[in-house]
């Protein structure tokens, strides 16, 4: 299966964690990945701060589940699972009712209500987070 | 709030007195702030995933990984049916480490406060320093919420809570790990405010 090139999208910033639509993703804010992990969005004002930047995650197809044609994203830290979950499945176009889970390390489901940026830096590697998504339970 | 019940206890109930008077709500509860619950399945997904990611923590998912169905099947039939020895001898291969080190990889911990909007706080931890010294209670706070604890010549205006009690923050953190995390295999700990009395 032949890697698309990844490029790397705003994903919507919502105040309350919710997903956005495909229409609030801004193509002209997409840039080539940068060699480094230094991914700083262009055109976005954020605080500096630890807990204020952005962290880049790679978003994974698993089985029957449909890729992403854009698979690398930068997130805000306080972004929720369940937030990441509304948003892929907007992305998808799936019907409310189809479930999606995320996986860490292909191993575990993090709780919905968990901060994307908590899990970067616990399983962030290479200055990126690498997330699994599937509608069916993949692992366990 | 779908944490654990002695962590709710801890955190916003610690001066109530026991038995702990709770009422539940099935409906007009805040669905954006709890997970709902569609089945009995979800809780032991959730309660395995907890456990699989303080694992992923600890030996890097090896003991997990390494076990048979049946042996998480255990796990949760323990803790469901509060059938201490079952959960505990699986359990006890979750608590384990190679003898040349000194304790797990990281310390699977969360943190919580009152005062904050953030739901909890969660960063790797090493149970034992660069130079071999075991990490305290207190060094965890000291490195991750150093608001926890006041300035040396400062009083201390937070109590640090885990299972209703106060650990001393000399405490090495391997220990709490082994001994006073809850059945998912994390350390909860509260910091509220220091109780007038």
């Amino acid at each position: 299966m032949a890697e698309e090139p990844e490029t790397m999208l705003q994903l919507p910033s919502t105040p309350a964690a919710g997903g956005e639509g495909l229409t609030d993703v801004s193509p002209e804010t997409a840039t080539p990945e940068p060699p480094s992990s230094a991914a700083v969005s262009p055109g976005t004002e954020e605080p500096s701060g630890d807990t204020k930047k952005k962290i880049d995650i790679l978003l994974k197809a698993v089985g029957d589940t449909p890729i992403m044609k854009t698979k690398k994203w930068a997130v805000e830290r306080t972004r929720t699972i369940q937030g990441l979950i509304d948003f892929i499945k907007k992305f998808l176009k799936l019907v409310a009712s189809e479930q999606l889970f995320i996986y860490v390390n292909q191993s575990f489901a993090p709780s919905p209500d968990q901060e994307v940026g908590t899990l970067y830096e616990c399983f962030g590697s290479d200055g990126k987070l690498v997330l699994h998504y599937c509608k069916s339970q993949a692992w366990g | 709030m779908h944490y654990p019940i002695g962590l709710l206890f801890d955190l916003l109930a610690s001066s109530s007195a026991l038995p702990w008077n709770i009422t539940v709500h099935f409906k007009s509860f805040p669905e954006k702030d709890l997970l709902h619950c569609p089945s009995k399945d979800a809780i032991e997904a959730h309660f395995m995933s907890c456990m699989k990611e303080a694992d992923a923590l600890k030996h890097k998912s090896q003991v997990i990984n390494e076990m048979q169905k049946k042996d998480h099947k255990q796990l949760w039939m323990g803790l469901q049916n509060d059938r201490f020895d079952q959960f505990w001898a699986i359990n006890r291969k979750l608590m384990e480490y190679p003898a040349e080190e000194n304790g797990f990889r990281y310390i699977p911990f969360r943190i919580y406060q009152t005062t904050t909007e953030r739901p909890f706080i969660q960063k790797l931890f090493r149970p034992v320093a660069a130079d071999g010294q075991l990490h305290t209670l207190g060094d965890l706070l000291k490195e991750v919420c150093p608001s926890a604890i006041a300035p040396e010549d400062g009083e201390r205006r937070n109590q640090v809570m885990i299972h209703g009690i106060e650990p001393m923050l000399e405490t090495p953190l391997q220990w709490l790990s082994e001994h006073l995390s809850y059945p998912d295999n994390f350390l909860h700990i509260s910091i509220i405010p220091k109780q007038t009395d």
